[in-house]
């Protein structure tokens, strides 16, 4: 039958013009199609995960920002902080400090009061004590003068003493 | 009883993995079954035209499914208008070369080497008395460019200059997306790239088959296409001549011997693992395996496309018989046949692009289980 008997023309004519159409086609065509396909796919799957590493990063980013602004956040609350309690230190330092020298000045006028009254009695002895000798030396002197008029000398002289003491 | 069964298994089954297979499977079998079909369709046109003093359709539709000398335009016997082809005759005195036009549609004898003469579109010798001489056509080879051969070659200038304008593009920019007619052949590329090659040849090793598949793919489509318009410079039956899916297989089988690995021919020869009497039933059975592929491949794209053909021109044929009958007959039947005839032609529309598909789809499975890999034990990842 000749459908299905095979013509030795066509079979070579076929093998040449396939084989031509292979060559030009692979060569010029399939190469540069598929390659470019390929470069394509590539480009887009390092587009995609430069995305995916950008969107990783901004959103390490993000997070690392609220930590700086938390960490700021704290530290202010600890400046302040440590402020008002400095601020409370050296206010009740300064009272102390006040309080002691006052105390301080007390005492010293305290002690200074304690030395004149000393001095004071230091004095009064030593007055007393010239007194009672001029007294002494009054009383002998009258005694040789007269019982009666001596003891109303000394009686006299004392009252003197009284008024100047 | 049956259906909620039915339906839970086919609810089980991963929708794609269906979808696709039954696809396949019924264009398998409805091409199988068309082609069934229009012999019987044929051998009843055959017989009406035989009854048919002036029109036999059998013998129209031969004329216009086999390869011819020259590329009949219209008109018929003498009127005929026809694009003349060049014969070229190989003989053991050397090339004759001619144009086909010198047979005046095979009524005249042409005088070189020896004296040709068109028999059923054959070129035979003739001794002085007119008859075939048979001895001294053996030693006649035909390689004229024959419709047939005339057709691939303006299939081949077409594919060129469809593709190379489109390289030239990819190559210009390649990272831009795609226009014009590169976006219709993207995804058909594309398809042939992740859903032939890749799945059946393996992820490393496609790449080297992917020039031929698209090659066979594009050079069948394209074809099968130009078969399918009625007037030059379609109409050849290329795809669904023997000879041509003869070439396109028997490079299919080179290319599997030529890269096939030791594991294939070891699962062919001596099927590991199988004892030695069941080996003497199986290795005829793989070797018989071996050859059968190819000619399946042959066979399939050459029984569809002409069937296809043979049907249409069936319809076609009806028109002139019930015209011969009486012209009333004629026209009332048009309008059923030219309604069958569009449909079928829709349907073939759909069979070029499926028998592309098949052919590069199974020549892919081919090529695939050819440098496929043994499978060891423990080596699974």
């Amino acid at each position: 039958m000749a459908l299905l008997t095979p013509s030795i023309g066509l079979i070579f004519w076929m093998l040449i013009g396939f084989g031509i159409l292979f060559f030009l086609l692979s060569k010029f065509a399939w190469k540069p199609i598929l390659t470019a396909l390929k470069e394509r796919e590539q480009s887009i799957d390092e587009s995609l995960r430069q995305a995916e590493k950008a969107r990783a990063e901004m959103s390490q980013l993000v997070a690392k920002n609220e930590e700086l602004l938390n960490q700021a956040k704290e530290e202010r609350n600890k400046i302040l902080h440590d402020a008002r309690e400095a601020a409370e230190k050296v206010k009740a330092d300064i009272i102390d400090k006040a309080n002691k020298e006052a105390e301080e000045k007390l005492r010293q006028a305290l002690r200074e009061i304690e030395t004149q009254k000393k001095a004071a009695i230091v004095e009064v002895k030593n007055t007393v004590g010239l007194m009672a000798l001029e007294i002494a030396e009054k009383v002998i002197r009258r005694e040789l003068q007269g019982d009666n008029k001596q003891l109303e000398y000394v009686k006299n002289l004392a009252k003197e003493a009284e008024l100047v003491a | 009883m049956f259906a909620p069964a039915f339906t839970s298994l086919a609810m089980k089954l991963p929708v794609k993995y269906t979808l696709k297979h039954v696809f396949t499977a019924l264009f398998l079998a409805f091409s199988i079954g068309l082609f069934a079909e229009e012999h019987t369709e044929h051998s009843a046109a055959e017989t009406h035209g035989h009854s048919e003093q002036k029109f036999d359709a059998g013998k129209m539709i031969m004329e216009h499914i086999l390869d011819a000398h020259d590329w009949h335009l219209w008109g018929e016997h003498h009127s005929a208008v026809s694009i003349p082809l060049p014969v070229i005759l190989y003989t053991d005195k050397g090339l004759d070369v001619f144009m086909s036009s010198a047979f005046h549609h095979g009524e005249a004898t042409v005088i070189g080497k020896y004296s040709y003469r068109l028999k059923d579109n054959k070129i035979v010798v003739v001794n002085q008395t007119g008859e075939t001489d048979e001895a001294a056509s053996a030693k006649v080879l035909d390689f004229s460019i024959t419709k047939n051969v005339a057709a691939l070659f303006i299939s081949i200038i077409l594919l060129l200059t469809i593709f190379l304008p489109v390289a030239k593009r990819y190559k210009e920019n390649a990272n831009r997306a795609p226009s014009g007619i590169q976006s219709l052949l993207e995804p058909i590329i594309l398809f042939i790239k992740d859903n032939v090659a890749i799945p059946n040849i393996g992820e490393k090793k496609y790449e080297k088959y992917m020039p031929f598949l698209l090659t066979v793919f594009f050079f069948i489509l394209i074809n099968n296409l130009m078969g399918l318009v009625p007037f030059f410079p379609g109409g050849a039956n290329l795809t669904g001549n023997i000879s041509v899916t003869f070439t396109l297989a028997a490079i299919v089988l080179i290319i599997v011997i030529v890269t096939s690995n030791k594991h294939y021919w070891q699962h062919i020869l001596a099927m590991p693992g199988v004892p030695k009497p069941v080996l003497f039933i199986l290795t005829p059975i793989e070797i018989l395996g071996f050859i059968i592929r190819p000619f399946v491949l042959m066979m399939r794209l050459f029984a569809n496309i002409t069937a296809g053909h043979i049907v249409i021109l069936s319809f076609i044929s009806l028109i002139f018989i019930f015209g011969a009958m009486s012209a009333g007959a004629g026209y009332g039947i048009s309008i059923f046949s030219m309604s069958l005839v569009v449909f079928m032609s829709l349907l073939e529309l759909l069979v070029a692009f499926l028998q592309a598909y098949v052919f590069t789809l199974l020549s892919a499975i081919y090529f695939g289980s050819a440098i496929e890999e043994g499978h060891h034990e423990g080596e699974h990842h």
